[in-house]
């Protein structure tokens, strides 16, 4: 597989996310790379300490370095420069980049106007395909990739990893569930998109009734500025909060996800269970993104099987 | 004059376009594609509502001195999917076409999407890929369905 970008998990292939998942394990046994000399840029547009310290992690430990633009308020942005201009700026400097935009379609509009490679680490509510990889990833070695039956719960409208995951779980054998208040449920858009991918769309407001049926469940939080006010939050949002005793229901197998930080979504009695995976998956970060880098840079040992 | 096509009473244009079957109550939407709205001293005749054969009501719009960018007869394809379009050169028709639906529209629609990059003075055109009953924003994904003659770009 050729991808110069990597914009959105849609453009993954099953074979494609194998590729990445494969070296990421093996990256996560002790492999080693020699990418030393390499430059990764590193340009946030707002502040997500959590996946640029992936990312420079990442890089690093495949032997590599990261320049990083700096915060938006200390930089040319400020000023008023175009993303166009401030990535070709950036891109002189690196020899990939790794983009973070509070708006929708950033990472794409970025991928026009350089001749290295861009990796979407979040644009607004739109796509954030690395969290997705690393999603696969912990799935996989929890609970496979066949014949699974996926539960997403949560904020569906305007998690941007909710959506990347579903897309990408549409090329594997998931059947997917949806749980959500009325008012989060998936946009428009996403469901579209599902549909076209030959997904079956299967959208509840409570957990209960698929609870027993789950391999994976993935929670993700309800934030309370999605609600009018205070007291609707409360009660919405105290529907979608999990403990030990919800999970009794369970399957002894189940494996419960969350992209973290939570809040109390899932509450502490929870990271005592063998159900908690949340705290792996953010630590499986690293070997994707190693294993994403390796085959996107061009000319190392990774040889630039995705560039 | 028994076809009521030629009973619409608008003067013949020398040089320009008549855009014909357009779907009816369109004539002012495919004026916004154009960028018309009169104040450009344009000569311009709107017939709305007029009897078809082919569309039962159509509209019809002639635009003195004007012939019509590729990209927007692709919008026009959009919210008139029947419309023809006329060329008139010294008050004869040279060209006749229908138009026809593209698989990507760029630039004269804008993305409802007001969080989308290209609504941020980003130095792009913006691109919609043509899906069966709607487009979609290439860079953010959104999705424009029955509003479309809303997000036609004013500027
Ligand atoms: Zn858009």
């Amino acid at each position: 597989m050729r991808h110069d970008h990597l914009i959105s998990a849609r453009q993954l292939s099953r074979g494609d996310v194998e590729t990445v998942l494969d070296r990421a394990a093996e990256f996560d046994a002790g492999e080693r790379a020699a990418r030393d000399g390499d430059l990764l840029g590193l340009c946030f547009f707002e502040p997500s300490t959590r996946t640029k310290m992936s990312f420079d992690t990442a890089m690093k430990r495949l032997g590599g370095d990261t320049v990083d633009m700096g915060t938006v308020e200390s930089s040319s942005v400020k000023k008023g420069e175009s993303l166009a201009d401030t990535v070709r700026v950036v891109a002189g400097y690196a020899d990939a980049l790794v983009l973070r935009h509070p708006s929708e379609g950033a990472a794409k509009l970025a991928s026009e106007f350089v001749d290295v490679p861009v990796i979407n680490a979040g644009d607004g509510a739109g796509q954030h395909p690395t969290q997705t990889l690393l999603d696969l990833y912990t799935v996989r070695e929890n609970a496979g990739l066949d014949d699974i039956t996926v539960g997403i719960m949560g904020d569906l409208k305007y998690g941007r990893t909710v959506h990347s995951l579903a897309e990408a779980l549409t090329e594997f054998d998931a059947h997917q569930h949806f749980i959500s208040p009325e008012s989060l449920r998936l946009p428009r858009s996403v469901r579209y998109d599902l549909h076209e991918s030959g997904a079956e769309v299967r959208e509840h407001t409570d957990l209960e009734t698929v609870l027993p049926d789950l391999d994976v469940l993935y929670v993700t939080r309800i934030q309370r500025e999605r609600f009018p006010d205070e007291n609707e939050y409360r009660q919405v949002a105290g529907e979608y909060r999990i403990d030990a005793e919800t999970l009794e229901a369970a399957s002894d197998d189940l494996t419960v996800m969350h992209p973290l930080p939570r809040v109390d979504e899932i509450a502490p009695d929870v990271d005592e269970t063998k159900y908690a995976t949340y705290f792996d998956q953010a630590h499986n970060g690293v070997p994707v993104r190693m294993a994403l880098l390796d085959l996107m840079l061009p000319d190392g040992n990774g040889g630039g099987d995705l560039a | 004059m028994s076809d009521p096509d030629q009973e619409l009473r608008v003067s013949k244009i020398k040089n320009g376009t008549v855009i014909d079957h357009i779907a009816a109550s369109q004539a002012l939407n495919v004026l916004a594609i154009l960028g018309i709205d009169g104040s450009g001293g344009e000569e311009v005749s709107v017939g709305m509502n007029v009897p078809s054969d082919r569309l039962g009501r159509k509209d019809v719009l002639k635009v003195e001195g004007r012939e019509l960018s590729p990209a927007e007869v692709d919008v026009l394809s959009l919210i008139a999917p029947a419309a023809t379009i006329n060329i008139v050169r010294e008050y004869e028709v040279v060209e006749k076409s229908r138009v026809e639906r593209p698989d990507v529209v760029t630039g004269i629609l804008s993305c409802p999407n007001a969080n989308c990059i290209t609504t941020a003075g980003e130095p792009v055109e913006s691109r919609f890929e043509v899906l069966d009953d709607a487009v979609r924003c290439a860079y953010c994904d959104a999705i424009l369905r029955e509003d479309l003659a809303e997000h036609i770009a004013t500027d």
